[in-house]
């Protein structure tokens, strides 16, 4: 069979439940960086569709250098002004490429919010805190002053803060309180999409599931859509509906969480999913597994499936055919050549599969393990 | 180069690179030069100071050939006393009847060598004091920043006037004085940036490979606060020839030799300023305001191609 | 209390420790054995009554960081040291290099008592190296791949071929081939090579001991089973010991023989990582494993951060976060009063699993 006798489209309309407009659908995006000026544009996001419902929660996951974070960028066109986009990125309809400045200005407070990584560098250290969610509500919302402090307050305690904090300086506060103080001021102008890009990324276990918890159960009550970026597929299965997996700037898988975390049907999320390891699993003791050679650089990437220079079942065809997502299981695509092939990778492990040497070994091992034992 | 997959043992045999290892690291280090060169020559202003700069060296170093042993000689000149600009004399002459502009390439020589000498000698102190200051913490920090402080505080040029006076009349009393009152300003730089280096992981991983105080401060930090240091020297030398010229003016130089701040004294005692000899007095006062600039100008390129964003990359 | 004295009655051979595949075979499978493999040996670093604190800056109480911990770590051995960030793990890890001097208890390497003259530092630090968690931060940025590696060697005046060591350290890291990345900027490689130079920085000398703190925290999830490989096969090799400070409890699940759990300064529970990850003792170590993403038991998120270090409670000093003390069951165990007022001794630094809780003592207790 071709990998191309598979069109997209069915696919992606098949995934998404319901009909009518999505709250975020993103079409064919590209993005394009021109490293320095003058330089031959490089990459980083090639081709990507998503689709997500209101109250539904979307993880995206993958190396840095897939492309996540860009893509989190693209999407209130966050980037540099090196980067070209094209493609469609409709929110509730409208697309937020070919929009006017003043209809993004609004969009980025009351449509979309972003949640970066790091908040210690992302709050101003010379503001009170209750000053800085305070703030776009002034310049927004046309409240008073007064009025702002108070929903300042009122947001602090809907991420689990006492509203007194309002007084505080980012100094005064631990990591963990950071990033709920960051919470609060994505939700400040009651945005429908929260991006939360590497959220919980560096905090403890006990803080990350404090974390968790509290964007979970924003989403639930405020019917949000939630994008959230992670390396960490665990992580996302547990608090996302649905996953997308990025390599090379591209989604190379897309299905249920849970499904894709205990089944990858591409190698690459089998690799990602059994990086960390569940506790009580004989299998992972003593055996960690990880995925030799490193992302493809942006500006030379593989011919072929770009994944198949790592790839621990790759095929020889792998080396010169582009895979495209295919249907891989009800609501899921994977872009595969193994996929359709039979159902399952594990018998498709063995074969004319190239072993790889080393670790790669491990690798491959810990794949058929993975599709084998399950949950 | 080829990629052999080897077991453990057998790659510590291969110790000999394909190339040279020494060949390739000076080909690295040409490469990191042009590099700099690209950027160094998108800054218009450095670009028009390193050729002023250039065509001043080269005025200095033929200044003998130019101008000659005997056209500094009170006793040789050849001229009228304050002549007018005339062919023979293109900047006229001075009191003596010397030719201006063969005293002006002389003096070139002194006013650049004090420069270097003195910036090299305050940008040395600095980066000393500095560094130390900077990893050394406790009393001694305290210590010495007082005393930088105190440096800082004190009218530089008061000092050095103070200085001069007391010490014998040389150029090395002015270098001296030059270097003795200008570093202050560098050693707070060098502390703040070496403080910002000490943070930095790899200096603890460096104890805890047993590293030293003289292996953190002579391998990590000076190498990451040399750009800093490239830049101030610059910047320190076009403030040291402006030093030079005003200690020569009030007369506080070295009388035996010919220096810019020299012919403007020597302009002045001869009533330059009150007769209008203009091609007198004009020449050493540009010339000073030029290669102060020109020094500038290259330490303010350097200064931003070295250090965009210092301590966070390279 | 130290780790010769818990060996002699617990048997064991230092031998079993010998790099050697096999028998770390048998042990992959899981099973605790009663003596495991080279419990016996006395340990190669070791910790007693450790106490670092800090004094409080302009009147601010003192922070006690480290507050009475014992720790071995015997040769061979893999022993991670879990606990959230504020915990005093990293305080730990550094006064065992030497790092930072403990206000009282002492650090003893190899059977002999750490001195903190230079000279005596110098020497131990080429036996013990660290390995921090950033690894673009851990690399001089002018330095090639090759000084960074060499570093060491200069430092201790290393009479051989240094090219040799630095190609050899290199490749045992997992760089091959070596010379394609001696003359390579730290900013010319990937997060995963960065960590590998620094590896091969501490390998180059040859040490019997590496202290890695969060080694994979800054790494790819996909990079992070690759090096925590490499370390375990370093200890195969090379039979190098290594204390792993960490947040994560799947690394320790990975690749370490031996766990200690710390909170708030102390040690709260410790043991063979089978028995401790598998069947926590300690409220707090069930705590932290309920919160794991794959975690099949009902997640118990413990309100707050951890506490203050100038501010240790009085009693257990995880009580006032306890969920266990929260809903009664101490109570009902009869030890809660003891839990708000009576101090827990400091655990052993070696032998069998112990825990620091009186609830669970006294539930085990009732059990038999």
């Amino acid at each position: 069979m071709t990998p191309h006798d598979t069109h997209e489209e069915p696919a992606a309309a098949k995934a998404a439940p319901g009909g009518g407009t999505p709250l975020l659908e993103v079409r064919n995006l590209e993005v394009t960086y021109a490293r320095t000026p003058g330089s031959p544009a490089v990459p980083a996001v090639r081709g990507v569709d998503l689709r997500l419902e209101a109250g539904q929660k979307l993880g995206i996951a993958g190396e840095s250098g897939c492309g996540k974070s860009t893509l989190a960028l693209a999407l209130l066109r966050l980037l540099p002004s090196t980067a070209k986009l094209s493609g469609e990125i409709l929110l509730d309809g409208e697309d937020i490429r070919t929009m006017s400045w003043g209809r993004l200005r609004a969009v980025r407070w009351a449509g979309a919010s972003v949640v970066f990584q790091g908040a210690m560098h992302s709050l101003n250290a010379v503001h009170r805190i209750g000053d800085q969610i305070a703030e776009p509500i002034l310049l927004h919302g046309r409240a008073t002053p007064a009025a702002a402090r108070k929903r300042a307050g009122e947001l602090l305690e809907q991420v689990g803060l006492p509203a007194a904090r309002v007084q505080a300086y980012p100094h005064e506060l631990s990591g963990g309180q950071r990033q709920r103080v960051m919470i609060a001021m994505a939700l400040a102008c009651d945005p429908r999409l929260v991006i939360a890009d590497e959220p919980t990324t560096a905090l403890d276990v006990m803080i990350q599931a404090q974390i968790l918890r509290l964007i979970e159960g924003l989403v639930a009550d405020q019917d949000l859509g939630l994008i959230m970026i992670s390396h960490d597929l665990a992580v996302l299965s547990d608090t996302c509906d649905r996953l997308a997996v990025m390599y090379a700037g591209r989604v190379v898988e897309e299905g249920p969480a849970k499904a894709v975390h205990a089944h990858a049907a591409h190698p690459y999320g089998r690799a990602l999913s059994s990086a960390f390891p569940r506790i009580g699993d004989l299998a992972s003791r003593r055996a960690p597994r990880g995925l030799p050679g490193d992302p493809p650089d942006p500006a030379a990437v593989p011919d072929g499936c770009a994944f198949h220079p790592r790839c621990p079942v790759a095929l020889d065809v792998c080396a010169t055919q582009d895979q495209v997502l295919r249907v891989a299981g009800p609501g899921r695509r994977a872009a595969c050549v193994r996929v359709g092939d039979d159902e399952g990778g594990a018998g498709a492990g063995d074969g004319a599969a190239v072993a790889r040497e080393g670790a790669g070994g491990a690798a491959s091992e810990g794949v058929s393990e993975t599709t084998g034992s399950g949950s | 180069m080829t990629v052999h997959e080897t077991t453990d043992g057998a790659a510590g045999q291969g110790g000999a690179a394909p190339r040279s290892a020494r060949a390739l690291a000076r080909a690295r280090r040409l490469h990191a030069l042009a590099r700099f060169w690209r950027q160094y020559r998108s800054h218009r202003g450095g670009v028009f100071g390193l050729a002023v700069l250039v065509v001043i060296a080269l005025l200095a170093l033929a200044a003998p050939l130019l101008a000659g042993e005997e056209s500094r000689s009170v006793t040789d000149a050849t001229g009228g006393a304050l002549e007018e600009p005339s062919g023979e004399f293109l900047l006229g002459t001075d009191q003596f009847g010397r030719d201006v502009l063969a005293l002006l390439l002389w003096g070139t020589r002194v006013s650049l060598m004090v420069g270097l000498l003195a910036a090299f000698l305050s940008v040395a102190i600095g980066a000393l004091v500095g560094i130390t200051a900077g990893h050394f913490k406790g009393w001694y920090a305290t210590v010495v920043m007082r005393i930088t402080d105190w440096f800082l505080v004190m009218p530089t040029l008061v000092l050095a006037i103070a200085l001069s006076t007391v010490m014998a009349r040389s150029l090395w009393t002015t270098i001296l004085a030059i270097g003795v009152t200008t570093w202050p300003t560098t050693a707070r730089l060098v502390r703040a940036q070496t403080l910002a280096v000490e943070s930095r992981p790899y200096i603890e991983r460096a104890r805890a490979l047993g590293g030293g105080h003289g292996h953190i401060m002579a391998r990590h930090v000076l190498p990451n606060v040399m750009p800093l240091v490239l830049a101030q020297t610059t910047l320190v030398i076009s403030l040291a020839i402006l030093t030079e010229a005003t200690l020569a003016f009030l007369g506080l130089g070295d009388p035996t030799v010919v220096s810019w701040g020299g012919l403007l004294q020597d302009a002045r005692e001869a009533g330059a300023v009150s007769s209008g000899n203009w091609w007198y007095i004009t020449p050493p006062g540009l010339a000073i305001a030029l290669v102060a600039l020109a020094f500038t100008l290259c330490g303010r390129a350097i200064e931003s191609v070295l250090n965009p964003k210092l301590g966070v990359s390279r | 209390m130290s780790g010769a004295e818990t060996g002699a009655v617990r048997g064991g051979g230092a031998a079993d420790r010998a790099p050697d595949g096999a028998a770390h075979g048998a042990r992959d499978l899981g099973v605790l054995a009663p003596d495991g493999a080279g419990d016996g040996a006395p340990p190669l670093l070791s910790a007693e009554q450790v106490k670092v604190v800090f004094p409080g800056r302009r009147g601010d109480r003192e922070a006690r960081a480290v507050d009475g911990v014992d720790l071995d770590v015997r040769p061979g051995e893999i022993v991670a040291l879990v606990g959230e960030s504020g915990c005093g793990k990293t305080t730990l890890a550094r006064s065992l290099l030497g790092l930072v001097t403990p206000t009282s208890g002492r650090v003893t390497f190899d059977g002999k008592p750490l001195e903190y003259a230079s000279r005596a530092l110098k020497a131990y630090r080429r036996r013990a190296q660290l390995v921090l968690q950033d690894p673009s931060g851990s690399l001089n940025p002018r330095h090639t791949v090759y000084e960074a590696v060499a570093e060491g060697l200069r430092i201790h005046g290393y009479a051989g071929d240094e090219q040799e060591a630095v190609a050899g350290a290199l490749s045992r890291a997992g760089l091959r081939p070596p010379e394609r990345f001696f003359l390579r900027h730290p900013h010319e490689l990937s997060g995963g090579q960065r960590q590998r130079v620094v590896i091969a920085g501490a390998l180059v000398l040859e040490p019997e001991l590496i202290v890695a703190d969060e080694p994979v925290a800054s790494l790819d999830a996909s990079v992070r089973g690759e090096i925590l490989a490499l370390l375990l096969r370093l200890r195969d090799e090379l039979g190098l010991s290594a204390l792993i400070v960490t947040h994560d409890l799947g690394l320790a699940w990975n690749i370490a023989d031996r766990v200690a759990v710390m909170y708030l300064g102390r040690i709260v529970e410790t043991g063979e990582v089978e028995q401790v990850l598998t069947a926590p003792r300690h409220p707090y170590t069930r705590a932290l494993l309920s919160v794991l993403p794959e975690s099949e038991t009902e997640p118990v998120i413990l309100t707050g951060e951890p506490p203050d270090p100038s501010r240790v409670p009085s009693g257990c000093r995880f009580h006032a976060r306890c969920p266990v003390l929260a809903s009664g069951e101490a109570e009902r165990a009869g030890v809660a009063d003891a839990c708000r007022t009576r101090e827990l001794p400091v655990l052993p630094g070696s032998g069998p699993a112990a825990v620091a809780c009186h609830w669970a003592e006294a539930v085990e207790r009732a059990a038999g």
